[in-house]
């Protein structure tokens, strides 16, 4: 059988040659969604505006990995939904309430007494924060 | 052996999912409307309770709006699917067989769930989709599909059921009362046609078709009604179809912003929307062996000239590439196209679709550059996942798309566009 000039027989190539020592070592690579996500369903990005949680590490913005799946216990960091607007805050239990600390002080804390309710959207996991910063990414 | 089977539908879906990302909007009235932003689509409990009806056209109500603050929203499908497959894959979890019914419904069967009792466990849905999503929704528990949706619908209009109605709760008697109190138009199937026939025969409730002759209804309707019949008696007819097959067509089409008179225009929205198609084809892994093209004037302006077509053009080869699509999508609008009339809708379908795998192969194949094109078309599928729908496209597709659907009241793609999601203070 003559091969046509320029048409190669076999439509898949053919690895020839000693094998890689390492393929029988081969693992997966490291995947953040993995790692960062918990409950994919539950989970939800937000960008960070303002400078109030500073001293969480949360900076301007930062992109958020919030999940709603897991409990906010006493100090978790949340978002909240305060006068209709989502809200980056520490909640801490106090006997008098819940109080929504910020992390700067120049920044007020949002004392919510037992006879409000607060909203609880979600529980801040991560916050992932560009250390080579080019603004124009920043909103 | 009695089925027991769960039909959960999540209330106003599509406003529902505004508000979850939108919680200033808790508690009012709000819509969300067609494309075009033509008819109201979705209402929030608070639009139902002012009146407006499903599908009225948004001028109509605009007076209305602005005397009770509505909020209209154009349809934001993005948002609403990935809202969708969070919802299915989360109940998927409490079932070892699920039917996605629609895109804010699905049916699963709790066999081997029974010892949770199953009214508890529709709480438990609903707890659990409400948290992790925000949205609230509504569990009816039958022995049939055709109860489940009945009793869901229960659900949702009476608030002593706090969102779970299990007919398997109920005695004899009450299911009788319940029956009696709702309309039959009610009943999954029995469409506002078939509800006029069956109200002139007397049926004018849900009890009483379920003490309808099932034969009878079988020669005066069909095979469907007499089903329904029996699924109203608690005789499972219908069972759970869980697809999730790839399909074996795709479409695409929009109505466009304004009457379109120009090829080259028509061409740009004909190009648009068979990369979207293809985008679907690829997702799939599937290739297309055969283009399908229609192009339409609107039927309701009755005194502007008609003109309604459509061809298909089978392939050489199947492929998903979307050039050669495309390129073959517009071959066939040139053919269809008469000047003169006021276009309003195109679109595209992809038949003959087959698995990616199952191709021959023939003996001229360019290996290396079939290659090369689906390496291109990897690329530009996760750029425009990463960056936003429509980043990079095809020139044929134009730049500025007049023709497009109008959707100005449209909120960001929250969760599938990475510069679009919601923004928290720290203030």
């Amino acid at each position: 059988m003559v091969p046509l000039p320029g048409v190669p027989l076999l439509a898949t190539p053919v690895p020839a040659g000693f094998p890689s020592p390492a393929d029988d070592h081969a693992e997966e690579r490291i995947d953040l969604n993995e790692h960062l996500i918990a409950h994919k369903e539950a989970t939800f990005f937000v960008r960070v505006a303002g400078e109030s949680m500073v001293r969480f590490g949360i900076h301007h913005g930062d992109l958020l990995v919030v999940d709603r799946a897991i409990d906010a216990v006493d100090r978790s960091v949340v978002i909240a939904v305060v006068d209709g607007d989502f809200t980056v805050k520490q909640l801490c239990r106090i006997p008098e309430g819940v109080l929504l600390r910020s992390g700067s002080a120049t920044h007020s804390d949002i004392f919510v007494g037992e006879e409000q309710t607060l909203s609880v959207w979600g529980v801040v996991r991560w916050s992932i924060h560009q250390v080579w910063s080019c603004p124009e990414t920043l909103r | 052996m009695p089925r027991n089977l769960a039909l959960i539908d999540c209330n106003n879906f599509y406003a529902s999912c505004e508000r979850v990302f939108n919680p200033a909007l808790e508690g009012k009235p709000l819509v969300v409307l067609s494309n075009n932003d033509g008819c109201v689509v979705a209402r929030s409990q608070e639009v139902k309770d002012l009146g407006v009806k499903m599908g009225v056209p948004w001028f109509q109500i605009e007076h209305l709006a602005k005397r009770h603050g509505i909020v209209a929203f154009s349809s934001n499908y993005a948002l609403y699917a990935d809202m969708s497959n969070r919802v299915m894959a989360i109940l998927a979890t409490f079932s070892t067989s699920q039917e996605v019914y629609s895109i804010d419904e699905c049916f699963l069967d709790l066999a081997g769930f029974e010892r949770r009792g199953f009214t508890r466990y529709g709480q438990e849905m609903r707890s659990a989709i409400k948290r992790w999503v925000g949205l609230p929704v509504c569990v009816g528990i039958a022995p049939t599909k055709t109860l489940a949706k009945l009793v869901n619908h229960v659900a949702k209009k009476r608030p002593q059921f706090e969102g779970v109605c299990n007919y398997n709760e109920f005695s004899a008697g009450e299911i009788d009362a319940l029956m009696g109190e709702l309309p039959v138009g009610e009943v999954w199937g029995v469409g506002s046609r078939y509800a006029v026939r069956l109200q002139q025969m007397g049926i004018l409730t849900v009890r009483d078709l379920r003490q309808a002759q099932p034969k009878a209804m079988r020669q005066q309707f069909s095979v469907v009604m007499e089903r329904t019949v029996s699924e109203l008696n608690g005789e499972s007819c219908l069972d759970l179809e869980e697809m999730a097959s790839a399909k074996k067509q795709i479409m695409s089409s929009r109505s466009f912003g304004r009457p379109v008179y120009a090829l080259d225009e028509l061409a740009e929205s004909v190009a648009s929307y068979m990369s979207r198609a293809a985008e679907k084809l690829r997702r799939q892994h599937s290739l297309a062996g055969a283009v399908q093209v229609y192009i339409r004037t609107n039927p309701f302006k009755e005194r502007e000239p008609q003109y309604s077509q459509g061809m298909i053009l089978p392939l050489p080869d199947p492929t998903d590439d979307s050039r050669q699509l495309v390129s073959a999508a517009i071959t066939v609008l040139r053919r269809l196209y008469k000047p003169g009339f006021a276009y309003a809708k195109t679109g595209v379908m992809l038949t003959e679709i087959i698995a990616a795998n199952q191709r021959t192969p023939t003996l001229f194949d360019d290996v290396a550059g079939m290659a090369r094109n689906k390496n291109l078309m990897l690329a530009v599928d996760s750029i425009n996942q990463a960056y936003g729908r429509g980043t990079i496209r095809l020139a044929a597709e134009g730049l500025n798309q007049p023709w497009k659907m109008r959707a100005g009241r449209r909120s960001p793609a929250f969760t599938t566009c990475l510069s679009d999601v919601v923004v928290a203070h720290a203030i």
